[in-house]
C-alpha cells in the first residue's frame, strides 16, 4: 500500500455506480465523493435502497463502478485485474456480514483460518493467529464450537474474528447487528469499537440502526445514491 | 501472494468444504453416483461379455499349433480334407513328432440341436470327431468327471462349458446323432478354450453316422516350434497335391472372434454412451445443486480473496470425486455380477455355440473409471463456470 495520502485511506472520488434492468438503467450511486480518514469508525446510514452496501462493495473491491474512482491507501482500484483484486482483497480488506457468512461445515477456529488459507503462512503460524483472534473477540473457548452450534451473537463475533486475523487495512461491516437482539448487538458494537480505540482498525459499518450509528466517530448519510450530512427528516 | 501452491491450497480447501457438505444434499449426490455407477456397470458388463468370448477364443490357439484346412474355407465348416491329404499334412517338415507318430490331429466337426438348460430352445452344438493326437496337440486337457472315450464305440465326451449349458449332457445323459442316441460318458475341461462347447467323439464313428467316408475337415498339427510355421505353410500350400490353406490357431481363432467381439462392444458402447448421456445430466443437476446451495459461500470465500480459478476447479474436482465414486462403484458391481458368468453364443463364422465366461478384466474396469471421469468434468464444467461467473455482491446478498 502506498504511503502517499496516507491520513485519507479511503477515498471515493466522483463514484456513479448504474444496474442495468432490461432496457431500464438504475442510478444506484450518483456522483459521490466520500473521504475516511485513517483510524476512523464511520458509519454509513440510510434508507433501504439508498446505495449503503453498493458503496461497501466498492470499496471492499467486490464491485467496479460504472464511472469514477475508488483509492484505497492511494492505491487505486480500477487498474487491477480481477485475480490481482482478488489478492488485494486478501491482504486489505476484512469483511463482517449480517448473516455472519461462515462455512457451516468448519468449525469456528477452521472458519477463523480461511483468510490465513491465502498466504505463505505455516499451520503452526496459522494456528497463533487463530488463536489470538478468537481470544480478541472472547471465543477461544468455543474454537472448536460449529457455527450451528453457536448464537447468533458468537457466530458474528467469529466472523469479526475471521475478518480480523489477517490484521487487515480496513474493516468492511455490512449491518454486522441486523440479525442479532439487542445485547447481542451491543457486544458486537463494544467490539468494533475497542478494535478502533484500541487497535487503531478503520471501520467502515452500513446500518440503518441509529443505535448503532452511535457508537461510530462519524455518520454519513446516503439518499438515493447521494451523500448527506443529515438523515431525511 | 497467489503462488501455484497457495492456488492448489485454495482448491483443495473449496473441493473440501464442498464435499464435507454432501450429507446435507445426500439425494442428489446419490442419484448423480448411482447414475454413473449404473453407466459403468452396463458399459462393463457388456464389454466384459466380448472380453469372456475373446479369452475363450485366443486361449483355444496355441502359438505352436497350425490349422490347416482346405483352400478357400473360412472356417471348418465349410472345409474337407480327405484321408491322402491328411496323411500327407501329418508327414510334411516341422510337424512335432512323439515317438515316431506325427502330433497331427485330423478332425471331422459337425453340428447337432440340443436344447439349451435355460430356455429350452434348440441351438446348435458343435461336435467333433477326433482321433487320439487331438489329446496331445491341446493344452490342458483334461477329464474332469466319468471316463476318456473308448475307440470305436458310439459314446461322447462333453467339454464342461457345453454340458453346462445343454440339456442332456451330463455323465450318463444321452446325445441324438442321427438316429440314434449316443451316452456321455465323461465330462472334460480344456483351460477354459472353445473345445469346452463342443462334444467329442471318436471321428471314425461319426464319419459313419454321417456317411462322410474318409474325410475330415480339419488338421490341427503341433510343429516343432512357432518358427517352423513358415516352412511348414510354403510345403503344404506349394504340393500340387495338396489344395490347402494354413494358418497359426492363434489368428484362426482371432480372425472367428472378431466379428462377434465387434458386435457386442459396438452395442456395448451404444448402450454405454446413451446412459452415459442421462448420466451427464444427472451430473449436471447434481453440480448445480451443489453451486446453488453453496452460492453464497462460494462468494464468501471469493470475497476473502479466494480465486475465480480454484472455485472453477474446486466444483470440477468435487465433481470428478463423486464420478469416480460412481465408477468405482459401477466397476465393483460389474465385476461381482459378470465376472465369471458362464453363457453361450453364436460364433457367426462356425454356425455353432461357444460357451465362455463373461471377463471383467483390469481394462475393462480402468476403462469404465475413465468414462465415469469423463461424466464428472462433463457434468462438473457448466456448474463450475458459472459459480465463478456469478457476481460477489449479488450472491452475497442472496438469503
Amino acid at each position: 500500500m502506498s504511503n502517499a495520502n496516507s491520513e485519507i485511506l479511503v477515498d471515493v472520488d466522483g463514484v456513479e455506480m448504474v444496474f442495468r434492468r432490461g432496457a431500464e438503467e438504475i442510478h444506484v450511486l450518483k456522483d459521490l465523493h466520500l473521504k475516511v480518514p485513517k483510524g476512523e469508525f464511520l458509519a454509513l446510514m440510510g434508507p433501504s435502497g439508498s446505495g449503503k452496501s453498493t458503496l461497501l462493495n466498492l470499496i471492499g473491491g467486490l464491485d467496479r463502478p460504472t464511472r469514477g474512482k475508488v483509492r484505497i491507501g492511494g492505491e487505486p482500484l480500477e487498474g487491477l485485474s480481477d485475480r490481482r483484486l482478488a489478492d488485494w482483497r486478501a491482504r486489505h480488506i476484512g469483511f463482517v456480514f449480517q448473516l455472519y457468512n461462515l462455512v457451516p461445515v468448519l468449525s469456528a477456529e477452521r472458519n477463523v483460518e480461511l483468510p490465513l488459507l491465502l498466504t505463505h503462512l505455516t499451520k503452526a503460524q496459522r494456528q497463533k493467529h487463530v488463536a489470538a483472534a478468537l481470544n480478541m473477540v472472547g471465543l477461544s473457548q468455543r474454537a472448536r464450537h460449529f457455527p450451528r452450534t453457536l448464537s447468533g451473537g458468537e457466530q458474528q463475533r467469529v466472523g469479526i474474528a475471521r475478518a480480523i486475523v489477517t490484521d487487515p487495512t480496513l474493516l468492511l461491516c455490512d449491518e454486522p447487528t441486523g440479525d442479532l437482539d439487542r445485547k447481542a448487538g451491543d457486544e458486537i458494537l463494544d467490539l468494533l469499537q475497542a478494535l478502533n480505540r484500541e487497535q487503531g482498525k478503520t471501520i467502515i459499518m452500513v446500518t440503518h440502526d441509529p443505535h448503532a450509528s452511535a457508537r461510530a466517530s462519524r455518520t454519513v448519510y446516503l439518499n438515493k445514491g447521494q451523500l448527506a450530512s443529515e438523515p431525511l427528516q | 501472494m497467489a503462488g501455484p501452491i497457495n492456488w492448489l491450497s485454495q482448491v483443495i480447501s473449496i473441493t473440501k468444504f464442498g464435499l464435507l457438505g454432501i450429507p446435507g444434499r445426500i439425494g442428489s449426490v446419490a442419484a448423480a453416483v448411482c447414475g454413473i455407477a449404473g453407466v459403468v456397470t452396463v458399459l462393463v458388463g457388456v464389454l466384459s461379455i466380448g472380453a469372456g468370448f475373446r479369452r475363450a477364443l485366443e486361449v483355444s490357439g496355441s502359438p505352436d499349433n497350425a490349422v490347416v484346412l482346405r483352400s478357400g474355407a473360412d472356417s471348418e465348416m465349410v472345409s474337407g480334407l480327405s484321408r491322402e491329404d491328411v496323411n500327407l499334412i501329418s508327414e510334411a517338415p516341422g510337424v512335432r513328432r512323439d515317438n515316431g507318430s506325427p502330433l497331427a490331429s485330423p478332425e471331422l466337426f459337425v453340428i447337432i440341436n440340443l436344447p439349451t438348460r435355460a430356455t429350452g430352445m434348440d441351438a446348435n452344438v458343435p461336435m467333433r470327431g477326433v482321433e487320439k493326437a487331438a489329446f496331445q496337440v491341446r493344452d490342458h486337457f483334461k477329464i474332469e468327471s466319468g471316463r476318456a472315450l473308448e475307440w470305436g464305440k458310439n459314446e461322447v465326451i462333453v467339454g464342461a462349458g457345453a454340458s453346462g449349458q445343454f440339456a442332456g449332457l451330463h455323465v450318463g445323459g444321452k446325445v441324438p446323432v442321427g438316429r440314434f442316441e449316443w451316452p456321455v460318458v465323461g465330462i472334460f475341461s480344456a483351460g477354459g478354450s472353445t473345445a469346452e462347447s463342443e462334444i467329442w467323439t471318436d471321428a471314425r464313428v461319426l464319419q459313419a453316422a454321417y456317411d462322410r467316408g474318409d474325410s475330415y475337415q480339419s488338421v490341427q498339427a503341433r510343429l516343432e516350434s512357432p518358427a517352423k510355421f513358415q516352412a511348414f505353410k510354403d510345403e503344404l500350400t506349394t504340393n500340387p497335391r495338396l489344395n490347402v490353406k494354413v494358418v497359426r490357431q492363434n489368428d484362426y481363432y482371432a480372425e472367428q472372434s472378431t466379428a462377434v467381439t465387434k458386435l457386442i462392444n459396438t452395442l456395448g458402447f451404444l448402450v454405454a454412451l446413451l446412459m452415459a448421456f442421462g448420466a451427464v445430466f444427472g451430473a449436471l443437476n447434481t453440480m448445480y445443486t451443489s453451486v446453488s446451495v453453496r452460492k453464497r459461500e462460494i462468494a464468501t470465500l471469493r470475497a476473502l480473496g479466494f480465486g475465480a480459478s480454484a472455485v472453477i476447479a474446486s466444483v470440477m474436482l468435487e465433481s470428478l470425486a463423486l464420478a469416480l465414486g460412481g465408477g468405482l462403484l459401477g466397476g465393483g458391481l460389474a465385476y461381482g455380477a459378470f465376472n465369471g458368468f458362464h453363457t453361450s453364443t453364436m460364433n457367426w463364422q462356425s454356425f455353432s455355440q461357444v460357451t465362455f465366461a463373461f471377463q471383467v478384466t483390469p481394462e475393462l474396469l480402468t476403462q469404465g473409471i475413465v468414462w465415469a471421469a469423463l461424466i464428472g468434468l462433463l457434468g462438473g464444467l457448466f456448474p463450475a463456470l458459472r459459480a465463478s461467473r456469478v457476481s460477489i455482491s449479488a450472491a452475497l446478498r442472496d438469503l
